[in-house]
């Protein structure tokens, strides 16, 4: 029987399913942070339990810490606290943590495939929604909660039921300016933020697999935006020259052996799928968002919505949204004042974004009126970077490179955007608040923030390249 | 886990769609290592002003003492955006068992589920009969029926819940416990794939 990419790889984690119930999943690998951990190892304690399987699980400190200064105790005391805590869980409990200060510290779905833990055919989770960004391998990996955290500490598995199954196929060939990102905010807008609710979703056709892994991670990262459970994009020869080599890739033969498991790693031909899209990436143009959901986006050259052109979807909140937003419906987004850029999180703070941001930027300097963060995903990352010499045309172009963390992507640690103040960000919500109580959140590629950070308004990258 | 069979009770409508979990409890709340105390802070830039809990804003209906009840009803895509189960602990320790909407996301359903506050789906219509109620309906779910019921007209609609975690819900019963159960099924399926 013909099975899709989903299928092949749940089968061979169930390890029984309950009658007229969910199924019980094993998971490969399972990896924690400091916010959504703590409850878990306390319920793991009172039961008087260890952590079942550690050498599964890997640590890293991502949400909380500050990104200027790591080599000093953490300020806010809560803060301090619950990497505390982390650090002394994973000492009871036996988990590799690669806290502050380690060489591979950085966000959790960083780390995880630049030290080649995330590999094609596993079964990944977290607590924290933007798991599915390892899917990019040909995994299934989604994002769970704390209860669900402990659940997986205790028996290495979850209870889960099967969702439904969608394809999303972008074929042909992007257009200058247009970048991985923009596809996603582009799916985002036409399906809406709830359009894939209750689905695993598979991205196909020729554009997804022409992009580098990186890119393909940032459109797996944002299947979460559109209410997937998971994404995931077949794994083909960019997939393994990315894994090979890597501190915790398989060597020798444990590499051949996995290697001809992961060629058996796609949808069959007659696969069946419940929903399916088909896109033209011709179609697609350097994207923003305007509202306050993921799925609120234009083309940067389009006006903002007004409730007679909006989909259904939003057309209840677009005034909602854009009262928040201090926009008008009807007016174009090029031009709009921007007060902060932020580059990073974990959909766009990986070196080929930061390459990419350079060289665009080199020899430019950044608006009087912006202020421009750029937060590497990893220890490893910002190394890189400093090793080419991306940090100096940063500083040449005005540009502040951080220390790794989430960072202003979700108004946690010192990094927030004041309030009524405008930001172009790459990460990946623009919900009320998201970057900081009242501030404005502009979602777009790492290409068009760059474009924005030189001109100090919403800008066509189109009309700054060569 | 709380066992939960029938709740009837008045509502509190938040008539809202795509209510994204960073609503429920913003991110600078996560910062603690309990599960109590985050009620105080649900919907917390939507109840005050500038942060500012003398500053209410009346119009929320979490700030109208006209509304009550241990059931929040809310616009469709109730709870997407983040995984942070501290959205389900918030509606729970606020005082909130059941939240009715014509959608949820996946995550939030899940991290309900697990922490016994019951998600209740329901068709927009259904939904939209319930917000035109007065202040004092009450409203009865019923969860070994999988009904819910608008008192004052005996308008009625049935909802699905997976069987399994039904009986979890109305036993108090949680995954863990099963898991835990199953342990030598596990090591075995361990040592089978290997």
């Amino acid at each position: 029987m013909s099975k899709t990419l989903f299928e092949k790889i749940w089968e061979k984690h169930i390890v029984k399913t309950i009658d007229d119930g969910p199924s019980v999943l094993y998971i490969d690998k399972h990896f924690i942070h400091e916010v959504t951990s703590p409850q878990a190892f306390t319920g793991l304690n009172k039961r008087g339990i260890k952590v079942f399987r550690p050498q599964q699980v890997v640590a890293t400190a991502d949400h909380n810490v500050p990104t200027l200064n790591q080599h000093l105790p953490i300020k806010e005391e809560l803060s301090r606290k619950q990497v505390e805590a982390l650090i002394q869980n994973c000492a009871e409990h036996g988990i590799e943590l690669y806290g502050l200060g380690h060489p591979f510290q950085g966000i959790v779905h960083v780390i995880g495939p630049e030290l080649g833990i995330t590999q094609p055919g596993m079964t990944i989770v977290c607590g924290d929604s933007h798991t599915s960004t390892h899917g990019a391998f040909g995994a299934i990996a989604f994002g769970i909660g704390t209860s669900e955290v402990e659940m997986v500490f205790a028996s290495q598995c979850l209870l889960q039921s099967k969702p439904r199954l969608m394809r999303i196929n972008v074929d042909g060939t992007l257009n200058k300016g247009v970048v991985s990102k923009d596809i996603v905010l582009y799916i985002l807008s036409k399906i809406t933020a709830s359009g894939a609710t209750g689905y695993a979703v598979e991205f196909a056709g020729s554009a997804i697999r022409s992009l580098s892994m990186e890119a393909r991670m940032t459109i797996c990262n944002m299947s979460i935006e559109m209410g997937g459970r998971c994404g995931l994009i077949t794994p083909d020869e960019i997939t393994f020259n990315y894994i090979k080599g890597r501190k915790f890739a398989p060597q020798g033969a444990d590499w051949d052996k996995k290697l001809a498991e992961w060629k058996e790693l796609y949808s069959d031909a007659n696969a069946i799928f419940d929903k399916e899209y088909y896109f033209k990436a011709e179609d697609i143009q350097p994207m923003i968002t305007y509202g306050t959901n993921p799925g609120m986006g234009i083309g940067v050259t389009e006006n903002i919505p007004t409730t007679e052109t909006i989909n259904e979807n939003d057309r209840s909140g677009l005034s909602k949204s854009l009262a928040y937003m201090g926009l008008q419906p009807g007016s174009p987004i090029k031009g709009q004042k921007i007060d902060y850029v932020f580059i990073g999180s974990c959909t766009n703070s990986r070196i080929e974004d930061l390459r990419m941001v350079a060289s665009f930027v080199k020899g430019k300097k950044k608006a009087a009126n912006v202020e421009v963060w750029i937060v590497p995903g990893s220890k490893q990352v910002e190394a890189q970077a400093i090793q080419e010499g991306i940090d100096k045309i940063f500083e040449e172009a005005g540009f502040m490179l951080r220390q790794p963390g989430c960072s202003a992507c979700l108004g946690m640690n010192e990094d927030k955007i004041p309030a009524g103040k405008y930001c172009i960000s790459t990460s990946n919500r623009n919900f009320e608040g998201r970057q900081g109580a009242g501030a404005r959140t502009l979602l777009a590629s790492p290409l068009t923030a760059a474009a924005t950070a030189i001109t100090g308004v919403v800008t066509d990258v189109r009309e700054l390249l060569n | 886990m709380k066992v939960l069979t029938t709740i009837q009770s008045r509502f509190v409508p938040v008539n809202i769609e795509n209510i994204d979990t960073d609503q429920i409890i913003p991110a600078r709340f996560l910062k603690a290592t309990t599960k109590e105390g985050f009620g105080k802070n649900l919907f917390r830039d939507w109840r005050y002003e500038n942060d500012d809990e003398s500053k209410k804003i009346a119009h929320f209906p979490l700030n109208m003492s006209q509304f009550d009840g241990e059931i929040l009803v809310a616009g469709k895509n109730f709870g997407c955006g983040s995984s942070r189960e501290h959205a389900a602990w918030s509606i729970l320790d606020y005082g909130f068992r059941v939240v009715v909407s014509s959608f949820f996301a996946d995550i939030f359903r899940n991290n309900a589920l697990n922490n016994g506050v019951l998600p209740v789906q329901v068709s927009d219509a259904f939904l939209q009969r319930i917000f035109l109620q007065d202040n004092n309906t009450e409203l009865t779910v019923d969860l070994e029926k999988q009904t819910i019921t608008i008192n004052s007209t005996g308008e009625q609609e049935y909802f699905d819940i997976n069987s399994y975690k039904k009986t979890c819900l109305l036993n108090g019963y949680d995954d863990i416990d099963y898991l835990l159960s199953i342990k030598e099924d596990i090591k075995q399926f361990e040592t089978q794939r290997a």
